[in-house]
């Protein structure tokens, strides 16, 4: 899916990040805890919070993330932002709450950055 | 013996509680290591490892040192902070346990996860402390596989 496909799904705007408008983005995983995106988030994920001060740009730089998606109408302080664009991370607002916005994404085959649990019988 | 010309040393000062530029130190070390062409799975590792001795320090410490070395074979990270020190290492080392405020869990962090992911992250970890004085936290990183093992 493509960070277009996921603007156009989460009704987002795009404040930054614009040349990676048709960047492939395989999966994604949201969080508003940093200290657990640190320890489970792998590179290359899309990482959804609701967590808007500078640290989420920073985890999300640290960690290698595509793409960070700010649920539920949260804005990123303007240190973040800043942040973003030095570090070339494009960000999304999207007024979806964390599990609507994660909901959203998975029906439409992206998906999480574990394997499922295997089925027990 | 290391070839004290191959080696890249750098110190940097960290400040308790200044959130404002916690993460710079982490952020400068990774742009560091990927102008090196060391393995990216690598330099994540690193950066994860710095930034949480790095947002350690800011939460817990009043002031603290960074020492960050590379060279041909390793990436050496050493942390001192001057501050009230771990009374129990072992607990501290336990994922979930924290003494974190509620500030520090509002801004993302505080879960208990700090310490053991650093340590799931180095390839050697030593932590040493003082109650009352401080922490001392030696985090290495193997650039050849063999080392690793």
């Amino acid at each position: 899916m493509t960070l277009k496909e996921i603007i156009h799904l989460l009704q987002a705007e795009l404040i930054c990040g614009e040349s990676h408008i048709n960047d492939q983005i395989e999966f994604a995983g949201g969080s508003d805890l940093m200290s657990d995106v640190l320890a489970f988030a792998k590179p290359g994920i899309l990482l959804l919070t609701g967590l808007s001060n500078s640290q989420s740009v920073r985890t999300a730089d640290i960690i290698g993330a595509k793409a960070i998606v700010y649920v539920r109408g949260k804005k990123p302080d303007p240190e973040g932002i800043e942040l973003a664009k030095k570090k070339d991370i494009p960000i999304l607002l999207t007024d979806f709450m964390m599990y609507t916005a994660c909901g959203l994404l998975y029906s439409h085959k992206l998906s999480g950055v574990y394997p499922e649990p295997s089925k027990k019988s | 013996m290391k070839d004290k010309e191959n080696v890249l040393a750098q110190k940097f000062e960290i400040k308790g509680r200044d959130f404002g530029r916690a993460g710079n130190i982490s952020s400068k070390i990774k742009e560091i290591l990927q102008e090196t062409g060391i393995s990216t799975s690598i330099i994540r590792r690193a950066a994860i490892a710095t930034y949480e001795a790095e947002m350690n320090v800011v939460m817990y410490a009043n002031k603290g040192i960074f020492y960050f070395s590379l060279d041909p074979d390793s990436i050496r990270l050493k942390i001192d902070d001057k501050g009230s020190g771990i009374k129990d290492i072992a607990l501290a080392m336990k994922e979930g346990y924290s003494t974190a405020t509620e500030e520090y869990r509002e801004m993302g962090f505080g879960a208990g996860m700090g310490l053991p992911n650093i340590k799931k992250n180095a390839d050697k970890f030593t932590i040493s402390s003082h109650p009352g004085r401080g922490t001392s936290l030696e985090i290495l990183f193997f650039l050849n596989d063999s080392e690793s093992l």
